[in-house]
């Protein structure tokens, strides 16, 4: 992938998630969100994760975005009023904040085996000679190596399905 | 030419926008997509740690795609449930502002 399109969707997915953290409006900052995981499937793209990108589209920026949207409509939450900021409260954050990411910028300036360009992958063909997809490979790893974590994420999403009908269930008298 | 490390700075510079988000805003569903931007950041780490170490048949290490469709699908789960609570919270509460959620407070 051309530097510049790195630059350009990395910019996006990052302003995307400030958006997420300045806006009052709850729905501008749902939007924003959709921006940023757009931006960051063109990333999963460049990395050669084809399935990884549509499957962050598909699920962040489809489902879990309704929802979140349907919880606003519903709850009908206006925009935060204006009101004395807490300046502490903001200090600290951004303190704290800052000094995270200049730890981890100082640890990253350190670790030399991440500053070697990005290798080139082999292509796979199948016995038939076509090319093999990011997909096959992928769906080969999770129903082989990784069958029985599989089979409990299955049932960790029933439990949640389960758990959602109960929390919001009126209560019985 | 981009290196592993841009890709680092990347999901670093996300999860400290998610974290900021965390530690400053007040309403408790924006505190929640700012959570989501967290797990996005580390599955760009993930993924980018598994397109630079190559197996030795030149394939990418797999595994850690297949961590990030777990880490997925936990999360489409995650945001299930706490969606439901903030509902249930809201309805007991009248208010998604964490200031004013503060029974538990000692």
């Amino acid at each position: 992938m051309p530097p510049t399109l790195f630059y350009l969707f990395a910019a996006i997915s990052l302003l995307g998630g400030i958006g997420v953290v300045v806006n009052r409006n709850p729905v501008v900052c749902a939007f924003s969100m959709v921006i940023s995981f757009i931006g960051l499937a063109a990333l999963f793209i460049s990395l050669n994760a084809y399935f990884i990108g549509i499957v962050q589209i598909l699920v962040y920026a489809g489902a879990i975005m309704v929802l979140f949207l349907f919880i606003i409509m519903l709850l009908d939450i206006k925009y935060e009023k204006e009101r004395k900021y807490n300046l502490l409260g903001i200090a600290g954050g951004v303190i704290v904040v800052v000094f995270f990411f200049i730890q981890f910028a100082s640890v990253l300036n350190k670790f030399e085996e991440g500053k070697e360009p990005i290798p080139a992958m082999a292509q796979v063909t199948n016995d038939a000679g076509e090319k093999v997809s990011d997909v096959t490979q992928l769906g080969l790893t999770i129903f082989r190596d990784f069958n029985y974590p599989l089979q409990v994420v299955a049932v960790l999403l029933l439990v949640a399905t389960i758990g959602v009908v109960v929390l919001s269930r009126r209560e019985v008298r | 030419m981009i290196t592993l490390n841009h890709y680092l700075m990347v999901s670093g510079a996300l999860f400290t926008i998610g974290f900021a988000g965390v530690l400053l805003r007040r309403n408790v569903i924006v505190i929640f997509m700012c959570l989501e931007l967290m797990l996005s950041a580390a599955s760009v780490a993930l993924v980018a740690f598994s397109r630079f170490n190559l197996t030795p048949e030149g394939l990418p290490n797999y595994h850690g795609q297949v961590l990030v469709f777990f880490i997925i699908t936990v999360a489409a789960a995650e945001v299930a449930v706490g969606l439901a609570i903030i509902v249930a919270v809201f309805r007991a509460r009248q208010t998604t502002d964490v200031q004013q959620l503060t029974s538990m407070k000692g």
